[in-house]
């Protein structure tokens, strides 16, 4: 390859892993709107807490197995917390209000997780070795590799529950019509607590992965930007739209850093994915995989 | 500088004390605009608990400064400009203010007018406006040792240290990868200038903020190959860039970081991919030097140390907020040589900072030989020529890896000069008369020496 | 989601409060009282900046809570507001202050149009995610377009002097004056909007909108219409952020997190009520300071800051989802049904 074709496609494969890594963020959003229709900010915050719990339990000596298993049992308890004293008195208000509320709550946990194990950064090894891989001129980040991997296993994993056991097809069946699982006897608050489990057990993933990417640190909450536009481009209410989306958002975002940013000027990632996703949005309206009824103008 | 013993200054204090515009018993007060929450906690914590750890050393050992106790209170900001602005105009109106330390950018920017009415003098230790650098203009500002073009300068001589000679960076190519935002921009023009004196070339790289995702930048250096990466950082882009830099294999022993790319809190989420990386600072780090051991024993062995965690003694922050608070007291001495021992005004505190000049004697005698050089501040140059040394992380601690180095300050006056006048002709502001406000102060300092005599 | 974002049940009595003695009170007590007896950190600390922020939370209430469009990129058209304003007095020579005002607000009005595009095809969540691409566009433009800051080095400008007409307004009563007759005059303004044909058009595409098409109601241009006017308020708000309280404009405090806290004031404070502004932003500006200058009371001056703060935080997203929890309607309906309870309890009609 001539040393400009391996450039390229080193940007688009760098892009498209870094695209796995938002995809995962975004997934923790898309359990929750998919049944309540809630956009829940503190998805952030609840990302800092649980490597924040980890990374502090591993430093006091705990094992990593037991250390990962104390923090999924807290992970698996804010989510119910949440969800049994913010989400279900606020049951039924406009998504607007339930929206605030989960700001409220992202101010609790970030103070929570700070007065708890205190301000200081922390560097977590999962340890993944991160020299690079070269595949033909091409360097491929190894641990980006292994995160890719984790991240699908995680969809694995999430889809084979949705569509093989019982719970799995009552959440489908609340995410495709509310009224009609009422009606049909499912109990929707049982729904609601598991959901909320599995986006506090995917809040530690996308935790751990991130906290290895970044060091364990405040700022780890707002890894939630890379994921917004992610989110409007694969539908608020699609697992596969977030990975597919994800993927787009990578790599065009670093396709336009590189080659377009030293024309526009430089730093332009911030807002573009805002952009591309919009202007998909535009053509689509529903996002990619989003359903098309319900917010269309 | 008169002769006083303690008693006659004692008396002349006191003297002045019942003179004087009711100051309240003696003491002198630091408002400290502080951060320990958010996003920047780790360095708050670490330079406001230096700051108030040698406050506390001096208080505990010497009783004060001449009899004068130190005092402080904090207010949180969050490193907030508009919550600064909050605990300035809460704190404004206490007695015996001696200056304002708030170690951010934004709030400081939003203070220079405020203080400037006040008559109180505002520290930028390391940071803050390039052009306040110019003391005509800005009477009471005091980015001490350190300005973004001096740093710039300063990274520029290391490097061609390491290549053997300023002549040998001619043909290198420098990579600066800075932040998105206005403090990562300011360098800009005075790497093109160097970059054009020695013959380098130089690009330069925005990171947008909070640069959490840096993929597309260290792609670009990759394909450039430069001879250095020089990383203006801030927050969560330095461990990042740090990770990223091993990720598309660029070695860390090339990349120099700047003042805010410095510490252990930027090296430490990096883990492994910071081994090797050098940055400059103004403060070697390490306990070692004797003001913090003396810190050690006085206040932290007493329990009475601000830092939670005892392992942060001698950190990059720490280090800093000790220096810190060394250049508040030793300018509240020399202010009081002049004007008494006593609180003193604001504006005597300014005149202590216009004068503070510590060779490396004095230096030495203060217990923080090694810890920095020298500083030698005056009417015009309110930095003070502050030296810079490099230092090499290893994994788990900060070495000194290079002399101290003198940036080429010959060369940035005049463009600091350009930048102040536009800013004094903006606001309609005539420069001082330096040299005529010397002998002035001369005249009425040997009155004032006779009259405590 | 079949549901507007944000229609509410509307109480309708609040005669009491917004009746001609009430708000001539008000206005009594804010011209006549406050500045007699307030002190300096009083009016410059906390009521310049409450005042500001109020007028944001209005521009962006007329949004949100009038047109039921969400924009999540407020900090932006303040930021649009403060660069206008300070750019035209800086190069316009003898530029009246009222004139910067208005050209920063008209400069934000337009940012909003062009904001507002995407509000033709999306609604919700989708349209509030896409406000987020201006809001940080105009970060970034702030940043790299060295003119629109005068090509300072630093990036941070000063703000112009308060002055007018010879008289300065530069001391905490000034600046307090500016910002209240600002907000005061917009404030009439946005009552007499909301009561015209236009304000009618604006809740009739909020509660439905093909409804509101039927009858007549030109939606794109309302919608339009409906980010043009509120960004024009916040860009004016924007102007008073950076004039009379900060003193200094920068990008940096026209961040997200200004975004949110505004959007908190409306919500809090109350959608489509032009009151709920003023207490959300009182909630939200006082309130932190009321809860650490009273952790700093009981736990003295040297108390660790950093805790006080994280608690204050915990306790501050406490109060805010029980609030919502206790009132999803806002301070306004809490206050309303305290006054209900107050002088109407014969007349309550039950539920």
């Amino acid at each position: 390859m001539s040393p400009d074709v391996s450039f390229f496609v080193e940007v688009v494969v760098g892009g498209l892993l870094s695209g796995v890594m938002y995809a995962l963020v975004a997934i923790g959003f898309v359990l929750i709107y998919k049944t309540s229709g809630v956009l829940n900010f503190a998805q952030g915050a609840m990302v800092l807490f649980a490597a924040l719990t980890f990374v502090s339990l591993v430093e006091r000596g705990l094992p990593v197995p037991a250390a990962f298993a104390a923090t999924l049992a807290v992970m698996a308890l804010v989510g119910l917390a949440v969800e049994r004293a913010v989400l279900r008195p606020l049951v039924n208000q406009p998504p607007i209000t339930l929206f605030m509320a989960t700001l409220g709550v992202a101010y609790v946990i970030e103070g929570a997780a700070q007065l708890a194990w205190g301000t200081q950064v922390h560097a977590l090894d999962l340890g993944i070795d991160d020299t690079p891989l070269e595949f033909g001129g091409v360097l491929v980040s190894r641990f980006d590799l292994v995160a890719a991997a984790i991240a699908g296993v995680l969809v694995a994993v999430l889809t084979l529950f949705f569509h093989t056991t019982r719970t799995g097809l009552a959440f489908r069946a609340v995410a495709d019509d509310p009224l009609a699982a009422l009606g049909i006897g499912l109990r929707l608050p049982r729904i609601w607590s598991a959901v909320w489990i599995a986006s506090g057990v995917v809040a530690l993933v996308a935790g751990l992965l991130w906290g290895a990417r970044l060091g364990v640190q405040f700022s780890l909450s707002l890894v939630v930007l890379k994921a917004l536009p992610v989110l409007v481009l694969g539908g608020f209410d699609s697992i596969a739209g977030a990975i597919v989306a994800g993927l787009i958002v990578g790599a065009a975002e670093k396709l336009a850093e590189v080659y377009l940013g030293p024309v526009i000027g430089g730093g332009i990632e911030g807002w573009f994915a805002y952009v591309a996703a919009l202007a998909l949005l535009l053509v689509r309206p529903a996002g990619l995989f989003g359903r098309r009824s319900v917010e269309r103008a | 500088m008169p002769r006083t013993t303690p008693i006659r200054a004692l008396l002349a204090g006191a003297a002045l004390l019942a003179l004087g515009a009711g100051a309240s018993a003696a003491e002198q007060y630091f408002p400290l605009q502080s951060y320990r929450v958010g996003p920047y906690a780790a360095g708050g914590t670490g330079f406001f608990g230096g700051f108030i750890d040698y406050l506390n050393l001096v208080n505990s050992r010497d009783g004060g400064v001449n009899g004068v106790k130190l005092t402080w209170s904090e207010g949180e900001t969050q490193y907030e400009v508009e919550r600064g602005v909050e605990v300035y105009e809460r704190l404004k109106s206490r007695p015996g203010i001696a200056a304002w330390n708030p170690l951010s950018v934004g709030i400081a920017y939003a203070m220079i007018d405020r203080i400037t009415a006040d008559k109180v003098p505002l520290i930028t230790i390391n940071d803050g406006r390039t052009d306040s650098t110019d003391g005509r203009v800005f009477p009471y500002v005091f980015p001490l040792l350190l300005n973004p073009y001096s740093e710039t300068s300063g990274i520029v001589e290391y490097l061609a240290g390491r290549e053997g000679g300023l002549d040998r960076l001619k043909g290198k190519t420098i990579a600066v990868l800075y932040h998105g935002s206005p403090y990562g921009k300011e360098t800009i023009p005075i790497y093109d200038l160097l970059a054009k004196r020695y013959g380098f070339k130089v690009e330069q790289i925005e990171v947008p903020h909070p640069g959490n995702e840096q993929q597309s930048q260290w792609l670009a250096i990759r394909r450039l190959k430069p001879d250095y990466v020089v990383l203006r950082g801030w927050g969560v882009m330095n461990p990042v860039a740090l990770k990223t830099a091993q990720k598309t294999g660029f070695p860390a022993g090339r990349i120099v970081g700047n003042v805010w790319s410095n510490s252990e809190e930027d090296v430490i989420p990096a883990g492994e991919s910071a081994k090797g990386y050098v940055a400059i600072t103004t403060q070697a780090s390490g306990a070692q030097y004797p003001v913090i051991q003396e810190i050690v024993r006085a206040v932290y062995d007493k329990g009475a140390g601000n830092l939670a965690d005892r392992k942060r003694i001698g950190s990059v922050y720490h280090n800093l907020g000790v220096l810190n608070g060394i250049l508040n007291v030793e300018a509240v001495r020399i202010a009081q040589e002049r004007f008494g021992h006593r609180t003193l005004t604001g504006d005597e505190v300014r005149w202590g900072f216009e004068h503070l000049r510590l060779d490396e004697a004095r230096v030495a005698a203060l217990g923080a030989k090694g810890l920095f050089h020298s500083i030698n501040v005056t009417c015009a140059n309110h930095e003070g020529e502050g030296r810079v040394t490099f230092q090499q992380w290893d994994g788990a601690k900060w070495t000194v890896v290079s002399d101290w180095i003198k940036p080429d300050w010959a060369t940035l006056r005049p463009i600091i000069e350009a930048s102040s006048t536009a800013y004094a002709k903006e606001h309609g502001l005539t420069p001082r008369d330096c040299a005529a406000e010397e002998r002035a102060d001369a005249q009425s300092g040997k009155r004032a020496a006779a009259d405590i005599k | 989601m079949n549901t507007p974002m944000t229609a509410l049940p509307h109480p309708a009595r609040f005669r009491r409060l917004s009746g001609p003695a009430g708000i001539g009170l008000l206005l009594a007590l804010a011209y006549g009282l406050v500045p007699l007896v307030a002190g300096d950190y009083l009016l410059e600390a906390i009521l310049t900046p409450f005042l500001a922020l109020a007028l944001a939370g209005l521009g962006l209430n007329l949004l949100v809570g009038y047109a039921g469009l969400l924009s999540l990129g407020s900090a932006a058209f303040m930021a649009v507001g403060a660069y206008a304003a300070f750019n035209l007095s800086l190069r316009v020579p003898g530029l009246p202050l009222p004139a910067a005002f208005l050209g920063g607000g008209l400069a934000a009005a337009a940012a909003g149009l062009v904001a507002g595009l995407p509000a033709l095809r999306l609604r919700g969540f989708y349209l509030a995610v896409s406000t987020l691409a201006a809001q940080f566009f105009v970060a970034w433009a702030l940043n790299r377009i060295g003119w629109l800051s005068n090509d300072s080095p630093s990036g941070v400008i000063g703000a112009p002097r308060l002055v007018l007409a010879g008289w300065s307004f530069e001391d905490a009563r000034g600046r307090y004056a500016v910002s209240l007759v600002v907000v005061s005059l917009l404030t009439f303004a946005a009552w007499r909007l909301v009561r015209s044909p236009t304000g009618r058009d604006l809740v009739a595409i909020r509660d439905q909108e093909t409804a509101a098409r039927i009858v007549g109601v030109r939606v794109a241009r309302t919608k339009l219409l409906a980010f043009a006017l509120s960004s024009f308020v916040v860009g004016v708000a924007g102007v008073l952020w950076a004039f009379a309280y900060l003193r200094t404009v920068e990008p940096a405090g026209f961040n997200l997190d200004r975004s949110f806290q505004i959007l908190f004031i409306v919500i809090i404070g109350g959608l489509g009520t032009l009151r709920g502004a003023f207490l959300g932003a009182g909630f939200i500006v006082v309130l932190p300071l009321v809860l650490s200058r009273l952790g700093a009371a009981l736990l003295g001056d040297g108390f660790d800051s950093g805790t006080l703060e994280m608690v204050q935080r915990i306790v501050l997203g406490a109060l805010i989802v029980a609030v919502l929890i206790r009132e999803p309607a806002g301070l306004s309906a809490l206050l309303d049904r305290l006054f209900t309870r107050l002088f109407d309890r014969p007349r309550r009609v039950p539920a």
